[in-house]
C-alpha cells in the first residue's frame, strides 16, 4: 500500500491542526474501537465557515483526509460545504489506497457533524438539511458504505 | 539522515557471507541436483552438506529428517494438514493449537475446520505464554497433532517448547512448533525437546528469502506435499533452490555460532530502550518482559494510532511495524495483541521493533531520542488522548 505524494504532504504537515475556542460548530464522529476518531470545529460568520479546525487520531488516511477536508472548507459557504463528498476529497489527495476510502468518509461525515452541531446550536433540525451521520458499527464491519 | 532498519522480525538483510556461499550456485555451478554430469553432481552434494548440516543444527538424528520448502508458510502448511490428513483415517480429527499462531499456523487450521477437524485454541495469558496445563488437559483420545509456535512473531515470547513436547511424547500425540523467529535466536534441539517436526526459514536469521524447511522425525508421516520427481525423499518434487538451500544452511550456521554473544548484546539493547520507552506516560510493554527474544521490543501508547507512528518513524528514518488495523488492511487490530487481552483503542497504538546483529546501541539512542517526541505530537493532535486526559482529571 502506497500512500500519494499529497496524501504523505498533508499527514507530514497537516494544515489546521487544533480546537477552536469559540466554535460554531464541533463534530466528532468515528470511534477508538475502530481506530479512528475526527474533531471537527467551525467557525461560521454571516453564511461563510471563517475558519475549520480538526483533531485526528487515526493513521496516516484518517490525518490527511481531515486535513484536506478543513482545507476545502475553509472559506466557502455552509451551502457549498454541505456539497462536499469523500470522493472531492480522495480526488484532492489524488486518489487512497482501497481501503482507505473509508478515511475519506470520515472526513466528510466529520463536516457534516459540525454543521448539524451548528444548526441545532441555531434551533434548526440539521436532520432535513445535512442528513443522517452514520455512526461506525464495528461488530458488522464499517458502515461506511465504502468498506 | 540516519537510516535504522528495526524490523528484523519481518525480514533480515542478506549477510555478505552467506551471499557469497550462494554465488557459485547462481552462477558457474547451476546444474540440476538430479544430473549425472560434474556441475549437477556438484549441487547435489552442496544440496546434501546443508542438509546434515542444518540437521546437526537442530539436533536432528539424520539429514534425512529435513526436507527443503518455499519457507516458513510451506512448511506449516505441510506439517499440519499433511498430518492431519493422514491421522484423520485413524480417527484422529483433533488439533491443539494457540489463540496467537502465525497466520500460516491460523488460517490452515480454519481451513482443516471445514475439512470437519475440531481445533482448540488455547488461550496465551496477559503474558503471551501457553500454560503447559493447559496443554495437557486439552489432549484427547482424537488429537492428531500439538502446534505451539516456538517464539511468537509479534509479541516475541517464548513459549515452554521442552514441556510441551515431553507432555506430547509422553501422551503419543505429534508436536509441531513453528519456530520459524525462534531459529538462531535460542537454543533449539529436536531430540531433547521431543520435537516431532518444526518449521523454520532462512530470512528471519540472514538468509535468502524462498527457502526454508520442515523437520519431520523419522517414523512421522505427513502425506506427500507434491507429488513429482523424486526430490526430497518423494514428499516434495521440485527442481531444488540449490543456492537458497545453501544460502539457509550457511545462515543458520553463522546465527547459531555467534548466538550467545549477540543474544547478551540484544538483551542489553531490548531493555534498556523498553525502559527508555516506558518513561511515556500510558505506554505499555506488550507479552513478558523477560521470557522474549532478545531482539523484540513491543509496545503500546495510548491515545495514538500505530500506522501514524510508522510513518512519522519511517519519515525519522526508522523501520518499524505495528499490530494497527490500518497496517493490517483489517479492521480489527492484531490477533495477537487482542489475544493477550488488550482492549481494541490501546491494541491500535502498537508498535513493533525487533533488532538483528545489524543493530547498535546508537539505534537505541537514536529511537529513545525520535519515538517520545513523535508519540507526543500526535497525542496533541488525538481527540482520543484529550479524552484521556479529561477522565483523569475528573477522576
Amino acid at each position: 500500500m502506497a500512500y500519494s505524494e499529497k496524501v504523505m504532504d498533508h499527514f507530514a504537515n497537516p494544515r489546521n491542526v487544533g480546537e477552536i475556542k469559540d466554535a460554531s460548530g464541533i463534530g466528532e464522529v468515528g470511534n477508538s474501537k475502530c481506530g479512528d476518531i475526527m474533531k471537527m470545529y467551525i467557525k461560521v460568520e454571516g453564511n461563510v465557515i471563517t475558519e475549520c479546525k480538526f483533531k485526528t487520531f487515526g493513521c496516516g488516511a484518517a490525518i490527511a483526509t481531515s486535513s484536506m477536508a478543513t482545507e476545502l472548507i475553509k472559506g466557502k459557504t455552509i451551502d457549498e460545504a454541505l456539497k462536499l463528498t469523500n470522493k472531492a476529497v480522495m480526488e484532492a489527495l489524488d486518489g487512497l489506497p482501497p481501503v482507505k476510502v473509508h478515511c475519506s468518509v470520515l472526513a466528510e461525515q466529520a463536516i457534516k457533524a459540525a454543521l448539524s452541531d451548528y444548526y441545532t446550536r441555531q434551533g434548526i433540525d440539521p436532520e432535513p438539511i445535512v442528513g443522517k451521520i452514520e455512526e461506525c458499527d464495528h461488530d458488522h464491519g464499517c458502515s461506511c458504505g465504502e468498506c | 539522515m540516519r537510516k535504522i532498519y528495526a524490523d528484523n522480525a519481518a525480514t533480515t538483510a542478506l549477510s555478505p557471507k552467506v551471499l557469497e556461499k550462494m554465488m557459485p550456485y547462481l552462477t558457474t555451478v547451476y546444474g540440476n541436483p538430479s544430473s549425472l554430469y560434474e556441475i549437477g553432481a556438484e549441487a547435489k552434494k552442496a544440496v546434501e552438506n546443508a542438509r546434515a548440516k542444518i540437521a546437526s543444527l537442530i539436533g536432528a538424528k539424520s539429514p534425512n529428517e529435513i526436507y527443503f520448502t518455499s519457507g516458513g508458510s510451506e512448511a506449516d502448511n505441510w506439517a499440519i494438514k499433511g498430518m492431519c490428513r493422514a491421522l484423520k483415517q485413524k480417527g484422529k480429527n483433533h488439533i491443539i493449537t494457540s489463540k496467537f499462531e502465525h497466520h500460516a499456523v491460523l488460517h490452515t487450521c480454519k481451513a482443516l475446520e471445514k475439512e470437519g477437524f475440531e481445533v482448540t485454541y488455547l488461550d496465551v495469558y496477559e503474558n503471551g505464554i501457553v500454560k503447559v496445563e493447559d496443554v495437557k488437559n486439552a489432549i484427547k483420545d482424537t488429537t492428531a497433532l500439538v502446534t505451539i509456535m516456538y517464539a511468537n512473531n509479534e509479541i516475541g515470547t517464548i513459549q515452554p517448547i521442552s514441556q510441551i513436547g515431553a507432555i506430547c511424547r509422553e501422551n503419543r500425540v505429534i508436536f509441531h512448533t513453528d519456530a520459524v523467529q525462534a531459529m538462531g535466536n535460542v537454543h533449539i534441539n529436536v531430540e531433547e525437546q521431543n520435537i516431532d517436526m518444526l518449521s523454520l526459514t532462512g530470512h528471519k536469521f540472514h538468509g535468502p528469502k524462498g527457502c526454508g524447511a520442515l523437520y519431520i522425525r523419522r517414523g512421522v508421516r505427513p502425506d506427500v506435499l507434491i507429488d513429482g520427481g523424486a526430490q526430497e525423499r518423494t514428499r516434495r518434487a521440485g527442481t531444488e533452490n540449490v543456492a537458497g538451500i545453501v544460502g539457509l544452511a550457511e545462515a543458520l550456521e553463522l546465527a547459531i555460532s555467534t548466538m550467545e554473544e549477540r543474544n547478551a548484546r540484544l538483551t542489553k539493547m531490548r531493555d534498556r530502550l523498553i525502559d527508555g520507552l516506558l518513561k511515556i506516560e500510558r505506554s505499555r510493554v506488550n507479552g513478558d518482559r523477560t521470557n522474549r527474544l532478545p531482539g523484540n521490543i513491543n509496545m503500546c501508547f495510548e491515545g495514538i494510532e500505530g500506522e501514524s507512528l510508522l510513518l512519522r518513524l519511517d519519515m525519522a528514518g526508522i523501520s518499524a511495524s505495528s499490530g494497527s488495523a490500518c497496517t493490517s488492511g483489517d479492521l480489527d487490530p492484531s490477533h495477537v495483541l487482542l489475544s493477550i487481552g488488550l482492549p481494541h483503542e490501546i491494541a491500535h497504538g502498537s508498535m513493533r521493533l525487533s533488532f538483528s546483529d545489524d543493530n547498535t546501541e546508537e539505534d537505541v539512542d537514536y529511537i529513545l531520542e525520535k519515538v517520545p517526541v513523535i508519540v507526543d505530537y500526535l497525542r496533541q493532535m488525538s481527540p482520543l488522548w484529550e479524552k484521556i486526559k479529561e477522565e483523569e482529571r475528573n477522576s
